[in-house]
């Protein structure tokens, strides 16, 4: 990370519960423009929960969320992303009746983005340029979540949330869809990625925040975060030790 | 030529080109104004249902309301027609704002609640002790305004305006914005778009149009009773006419309405014996096989249909 930027988003102390359990339980972190910030952890350890509060689609319970100097836990997702955050889901979810085109040009029409790219550019960079006016629903899962990315890109982020995006993907995918994020951090862009990939991780971030029972556990390099005796335990105890 | 003029000019102004010279070489006007009524309502479901996915069980409801604000403002303040058809418009959207809270319902319980709000409504209005201001049980008898032949054109009217929104809707980034509030509202909002907004404006068009209608609809008749203008026949047909033709498009619900309508008057007149059979076994067949209504086999060969 750099020190002397301030951050584009700063999470404090965030609760999130369903009913009795507490899925995000005092969490905080930061992430500055242009970085590309790793969220790992073990299945259910709270990171979809996560990238949830912080797009809107849930209000926290206590602790702060704060985008760009103003507070935004528990504003609604349409204002988050006219302020400048999306994201990508973990089970990709587009408007499988609408074509790929129509799919990106309500996001072109409702984002609320000056100067986002074209639709010609992101079918072409996101290699749907074939199944363009096909109906969402006949890509498979790793196009629908290329669609689920250039939604997002079209609306213009400052703050991008990806959820699992690389699962699925062959090594050849893999690699050309680092290139991608990377060409996007390096824009400005802060992107926070949530991936169960390691080598993926260590590929494209400097820092990452490791997650257990909803709460930070490690924050630092990847490098050292597989050195951690906490870090190794959380793993080895789950079923994605690497 | 843009995608939108040629849906206007050549299937809204042939439809009303037709509609307005049928009544000069036609006898039966009364069921030409069923026809234009229907095609109203159809594209008022396919609105709400099509465009959005709430399926409107008590669309009657609006239609009742339109037909009552129109006979109160005939009946006590001897307002001119036309304007007391606007007046049952305005209705429908009231009762439309007071029903917004059943669109956090989803699915069948939209479609139960909705249902049940419409039964209410007819409740208050059949009311004897209402009977001052609505006729209560009674019903209306509106001898000042009457006049068939202006009630019809006012019918083509609407339903043009009606049409024209639906061509607005299949065109326009609007109308797509909402068939992705249909498809997925948290995918929704996260292009941006106001989920409840967008809702609520085609909720409130859709009660609009049938407003309208239920107005003309008491402009036409001039004598009918709360049971008439609140019959559950107008929803059930009008879903029916528009999901066998195909909802989500501007063709679907005209074809529909024109080919089940029109068979339900046929069968109807030559062999009534066998006419709820024929027709519960065309429905059941549709659903059964072609779920995505008649424009879906076209759909099916690569065909656009618009
Ligand atoms: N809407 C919800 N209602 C109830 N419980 C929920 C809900 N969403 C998440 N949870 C629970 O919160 C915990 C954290 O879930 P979350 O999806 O955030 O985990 P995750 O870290 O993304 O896991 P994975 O790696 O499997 O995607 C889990 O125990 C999950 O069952
Ligand atoms: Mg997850």
């Amino acid at each position: 990370m750099s020190p002397e930027k301030t951050p584009i988003l700063e999470v404090s102390k965030l609760v999130k519960r369903f009913g009795g359990f507490h899925a995000l339980d005092g969490l905080s972190f930061h992430v500055v423009p242009g970085e590309i910030l790793g969220l790992v952890g073990p299945n259910g350890s709270g990171k979809t929960t996560a990238i949830n509060v912080i797009s809107g689609l849930y209000a926290p319970d206590g602790g702060e969320v704060v985008f760009d100097g103003a507070s935004s836990g528990g504003v609604a997702s349409h204002k988050l992303v006219h302020r400048g955050i999306n994201r990508t889901f973990q089970v990709p979810k587009p408007f499988l009746s609408l074509t790929v085109r129509e799919n990106i040009q309500v996001a072109l029409a409702y984002g609320g983005a000056t100067g986002a790219p074209s639709i010609a550019e992101l079918l072409a960079e996101y290699r749907l340029k074939e199944v363009a006016d096909r109906p969402a629903a006949d890509l498979n899962s790793a196009q629908q979540k290329m669609l689920d990315l250039t939604r997002a890109l079209a609306t213009r982020p400052r703050l991008l949330l990806l959820d699992e995006l690389a699962a699925g993907l062959n090594p050849a995918e893999l690699d050309w869809i680092a290139g991608r994020i990377k060409a996007l951090a390096a824009t400005g862009m802060a992107i926070i990625v949530v991936e169960h990939l390691m080598g993926f991780i260590e590929q494209i971030t400097d820092r990452v925040i490791v997650l257990n029972a909803g709460k930070e556990i490690f924050e630092g390099t990847l490098a050292t975060a597989v050195r951690e005796p906490q870090v190794i335990e959380v793993f080895l105890g789950g079923e994605h030790a690497h | 030529m843009h995608n939108a003029s040629k849906h206007l000019l050549f299937i809204l102004a042939p439809l009303v080109v037709v509609f307005a010279l049928l009544p000069g070489v036609y006898q039966n006007h009364l069921l030409l104004f069923n026809f234009v009524i229907f095609l109203i309502l159809a594209q008022g479901v396919n609105i709400i249902y099509g465009f959005t996915g709430y399926l409107p069980f008590g669309y009657v409801g609006f239609f009742g309301a339109g037909a009552y604000g129109f006979a109160i403002m005939v009946m006590h303040l001897q307002t001119p027609a036309p304007l007391a058809v606007l007046v049952g418009g305005v209705v429908a959207i009231l009762l439309g704002l007071l029903l917004t809270p059943l669109l956090r319902l989803s699915g069948a319980y939209f479609a139960i609640a909705n249902l049940a709000a419409s039964l209410a409504v007819l409740h208050f209005v059949a009311n004897p002790a209402l009977e001052g201001i609505t006729k209560g049980p009674y019903g209306v008898s509106l001898t000042g305004t009457f006049n068939p032949t202006h009630a019809y054109y006012a019918a083509v009217v609407v339903m043009a305006l009606t049409v024209g929104a639906v061509v607005y809707l299949k065109n326009s980034p609007f109308g797509l914005a909402l068939q992705a509030v249909r498809e997925d509202a948290v995918s929704a909002s996260m292009a941006g778009v106001n989920i409840i907004k967008m809702r609520v404006i085609a909720w409130l068009a859709s009660a609009l149009v049938a407003g309208l209608a239920g107005g003309i609809y008491a402009w036409y008749v001039s004598v009918f009773y709360p049971d008439n203008v609140f019959s559950g026949e107008f929803s059930i047909f009008a879903i029916v006419f528009a999901l066998f033709g195909g909802v989500a498009t501007i063709t679907g619900p005209i074809v529909g309405v024109l080919i089940l309508y029109g068979i339900y008057n046929l069968i109807g007149f030559t062999t009534p014996q066998y006419f709820q059979l024929i027709y519960g076994l065309l429905i059941m067949g549709l659903v059964l096989f072609l779920p995505a209504g008649l424009v879906s086999l076209a759909t099916r060969r690569g065909w656009h249909v618009p």
